[in-house]
């Protein structure tokens, strides 16, 4: 049975090749199901050890159970990719997987996203994970298990906050601020200045003033703890560093969840219709596992209150590849994140079509469905997206005593946040920072507040 | 390329096969629970309002709601009015309910679950595990057994002899003989006179280890119910740490108001009186059962006294007698002077009682417990200063 998977690979590729895919190669492998929930649960195939994965992981074994989840695959991109397939799949759910593999290996080596970040990782995240977690494993020998979780507790609290702009290496601040030239509009004073021996009075050194930390609001928390913490050890800020690199790869897997998962839905459907070499009760079975994959509501419902991924994001570029054509799509697949594939090519007739509708979900659980405004829908589509998903937090100050002053910009947020879990989380920082934390915030009802540990 | 790439298809699947052998989610899985464990041993009061003060907890365990530990992260704060995006045949207007019974954010400001922090799983501990722990958590002494003045005659096992009582026969003992002997003589008789072992029994002198412990209550009317639970908990820890020290441990639980009665345990804590204290009463008590039954040769004493620690002032003198006449029995005495929700002025009658006769250099001491963390102060400071007394 593997020998013919093996064989359906080759030619499904040589299939991809030909109608352009272009993508790193790929090691496929088949594992037993334990090891897919694992990985899906860990985000990588190794990864650092912490009890909030142990929670994860009997979050999904009990799903799994309880049949609620059916892991097909997991993709690593990378050079090469790595993906992974559940051993208990059937032949034909394989071939589908196998094709839809492909398609999510050309999107994360042509998605400028995925590229930027492929670059910054340096297509090897699997095995830097991989060194990450042993890394770990040996500061937890010599430093012990609680002064690791500890660093860990704080590291992982803080991993979507990452700059994806300034990118994963960036120089420190400049210690000292730029030099302002002064303006001088008087020609006369101009050619005065430039005369030789006229500098000793403007003598530079008088006003190099200590450039502020951070010199503009810090967005990147790791970053800023890792290099600006005053009291930490090389090795904790290394564990700081290892989760913000494995954030740095999984900050487009998010941002291009939809897309990416449309794209490869897209790709196994064109590949395994152009696959004449498939017998046609395989096909016919694929084909099956396919409308379960994209298909918009569980079971016998006739509405969901959640989108499916597959499903939106099939729909987008199939539409997409009717109008425009295939290169178009590519192009937009090249250039776009979820963000600009909603706003740009969900369009008015195609939110009609897929009976897309927007609802206000009251505290009580009552649920409205609103007045149709298809830029509304799409930002309530995009909501949980904003920031890797987490509130906007920010680096403000660092005083010359140590103290760590964050900001929440809840003018972005429109609300406060969840103070019970803020503290702790501050708790979780001051644990590393060593220093006081401090964090600006609203309540409920707006007021501004401020948290400090201690 | 793509040879290389076939190459790898089989080789990377025999270098992991690992992962049938190590499940990180499952260490991970462990090192949550170890952690909940750390997290409930801190807790342990809480789990013992259920368990009898005297009964003896080998493999008892209890069971503790226990939720899924939250690995916090900053999230907006709970928001009235939620906006989503379905799919389906649903008009504008349309109202529909969802359960959201278990599955809403925490009501009011409590924000303790929601998502992950979810279920809960009950952990089952072991009472004797809790004991460990917390023992361990004190950093308390295991005492050595005292023993008593008197030998007392135990019988142990010790080798085998060819006759014996029925009751005796050790029948593994027995058949191999009656193997060895087919073996030699390749006769096929079961089991002849000759094959049989009785265990036998020598009979040594050993002193006794033996140990009964007073816990008194005053139980008139000025001591509610969150003394007596602060009283009960403390009984039962010092019982749990004295099981440690001694083979045979004897309770005899003595309330009292202005009279004292002997009561067996289950009544104990229910009892409830009308009327004032009179202490001395109790103590009388006491010294009574000792003459009667515990003869002080052969067991060791302990007497816990739990009160609000108000007495009648005329009653002073006679209590004084009762206890140092206790104390020249006794290994040692404890005054718990239960204060929940008092404000305290001055040390009452009964505490300055205790603090002369500790003066007096009797093997007396007194606890105040206001909250359940006294105890463990009060149960630390008791079994430190039986290891000091032991030094």
């Amino acid at each position: 049975m593997t020998d013919l998977l093996r064989e359906y690979t080759k030619q499904l590729e040589a299939l991809a090749r030909k109608q352009g895919l272009n993508y790193f190669p790929v090691d496929f492998e088949l594992v037993p199901t334990s090891f897919m929930m694992e990985v899906a649960v860990y985000g990588l195939p190794v990864r650092m050890p912490h009890w909030s994965f142990g929670v994860r992981y009997i979050y999904q074994l009990i799903q799994h159970r309880m049949g609620h989840s059916h892991l097909f695959e997991v993709v690593f991109p990378g050079n090469p990719g790595r993906a992974f397939m559940a051993d208990t799949n059937s032949l034909a759910e394989n071939t589908l997987v196998t094709a839809h593999v492909l398609g999510h290996a050309d999107f994360s080596r042509n998605n400028a996203l995925f590229r930027k970040s492929q670059e910054q990782v340096g297509y090897h995240i699997v095995e830097q994970a991989a060194a990450h977690a042993r890394r770990i494993s040996e500061a937890i020998d010599v430093h012990g298990q609680s002064r690791v979780e500890k660093v860990l507790d704080a590291a992982l609290a803080l991993e979507q906050y990452i700059d994806p702009h300034l990118g994963l290496q960036r120089p420190l601040y400049p210690l000292y601020e730029e030099q302002k030239s002064h303006k001088v509009s008087d020609p006369f004073l101009q050619r005065f200045r430039a005369l030789p021996g006229s500098e000793m009075a403007h003598d530079a050194s008088a006003e190099r003033r200590r450039a502020p930390i951070p010199p503009h609001r810090e967005y990147d928390l790791l970053w800023f703890i890792a290099h600006y913490a005053p009291l930490m050890d090389d090795w904790e800020r290394d564990i700081f560093l290892a989760v913000r690199e494995e954030s740095f790869y999984f900050y487009p897997v998010f941002a291009c969840q939809l897309m990416n998962e449309g794209w490869a839905c897209l790709w196994h459907t064109t590949l395994l219709r152009e696959a004449d070499f498939l017998p046609q009760g395989l096909f016919l079975d694929a084909m099956k596992t396919h409308s379960d994959v994209v298909r918009p509501y569980a079971g016998e419902k006739q509405v969901a209150l959640d989108i499916n991924p597959y499903h939106l994001g099939f729909a987008i570029w199939s539409e997409i590849v009717k109008e425009r054509g295939i290169d178009e799509a590519r192009t937009i697949m090249e250039q776009d994140d979820d963000f600009s594939f909603i706003r740009n090519h969900l369009t008015e007739e195609l939110a009609e079509q897929l009976k897309l509708f927007e609802y206000k979900k009251t505290a009580d659980g009552e649920i409205r469905v609103m007045d149709h405004d298809l830029d509304s829908l799409r930002e309530s589509l995009l909501v949980k997206k904003f920031n890797f998903g987490a509130p906007h937090i920010c680096v403000k100050s660092m005083q010359s005593d140590g103290t760590l002053l964050l900001r929440h910009e809840h003018e972005t947020d429109h609300r406060g946040l969840d103070l019970v879990r803020a503290d702790k989380v501050l708790n979780y920082v001051h644990g590393v920072w060593r220093r006081p934390v401090i964090l600006h915030t609203v309540d409920e009802k707006g007021h501004s507040i401020t948290r400090a540990v201690p | 390329m793509s040879d290389r790439e076939r190459a790898d298809f089989s080789g990377t699947r025999k270098e992991t096969q690992w992962y049938g052998l190590f499940s990180r989610g499952a260490r991970d899985w462990l090192r949550h629970n170890e952690k909940i464990r750390e997290a409930v041993t801190r807790h342990l009061p809480d789990l013992v309002s259920d368990l009898d003060v005297s009964g003896s907890h080998h493999n008892r365990t209890v069971r503790v709601p226990v939720r899924f530990l939250e690995h916090y992260r900053f999230v907006l704060g709970h928001s009235r009015e939620m906006k989503g995006v379905g799919q389906g045949e649903a008009k504008p207007g349309d109202v529909m309910q969802t359960d959201t019974g278990k599955q809403g954010r925490g009501n009011k400001g409590e924000g303790s679950d929601s998502g992950e922090g979810g279920p809960e799983f009950l952990l089952e501990l072991k009472v004797d595990d809790i004991i460990d722990w917390f023992w361990e958590e004190l950093n308390l002494p295991n005492l050595k057994a005292k023993t008593g003045t008197v030998e007392e005659d135990e019988y142990t096992r010790e080798g085998w002899d060819k006759r014996g009582a029925r009751a005796r026969l050790d029948r593994r003992r027995t058949l191999k003989e009656a193997v060895k002997r087919r073996a030699v003589y390749q006769k096929d008789i079961p089991f002849i006179d000759e094959d049989l072992r009785y265990r036998q029994l020598v009979k040594h002198q050993r002193p006794n280890t033996e140990a009964v412990v007073f816990c008194c209550l005053d139980v008139s009317s000025s001591m509610i119910e969150d003394d007596r639970k602060l009283a009960k908990s403390f009984f039962f820890w010092a019982l749990q740490g004295l099981r440690r020290q001694y083979r045979q441990i004897e309770t005899v639980f003595v309330a009292h108001t202005i009279e004292a009665w002997e009561f067996s345990e289950e009544e104990f804590f229910q009892v409830t009186a009308h009327g004032g204290t009179v202490a001395s009463v109790a103590f009388r008590k006491a010294n009574e059962i000792i003459d009667q039954r515990y003869s002080p040769e052969r067991y060791n004493i302990y007497l816990f006294y739990a009160s609000d620690g108000e007495n009648f002032p005329q009653d002073r003198d006679a209590a004084l007698t009762g206890l140092e006449q206790l104390a020249q029995h006794a290994n040692f005495i404890g005054f718990l002077e239960t204060l929940t929700g008092r404000l305290v002025d001055s040390p009452s009658s009964m505490s300055r009682l205790f603090d002369l006769l500790q003066l007096n250099g009797l093997p007396v001491r007194a606890y105040p417990l206001r909250e359940q963390e006294d105890v463990w102060t009060a149960i630390g400071g008791f079994f430190r200063s039986q290891a000091d007394a032991e030094a």
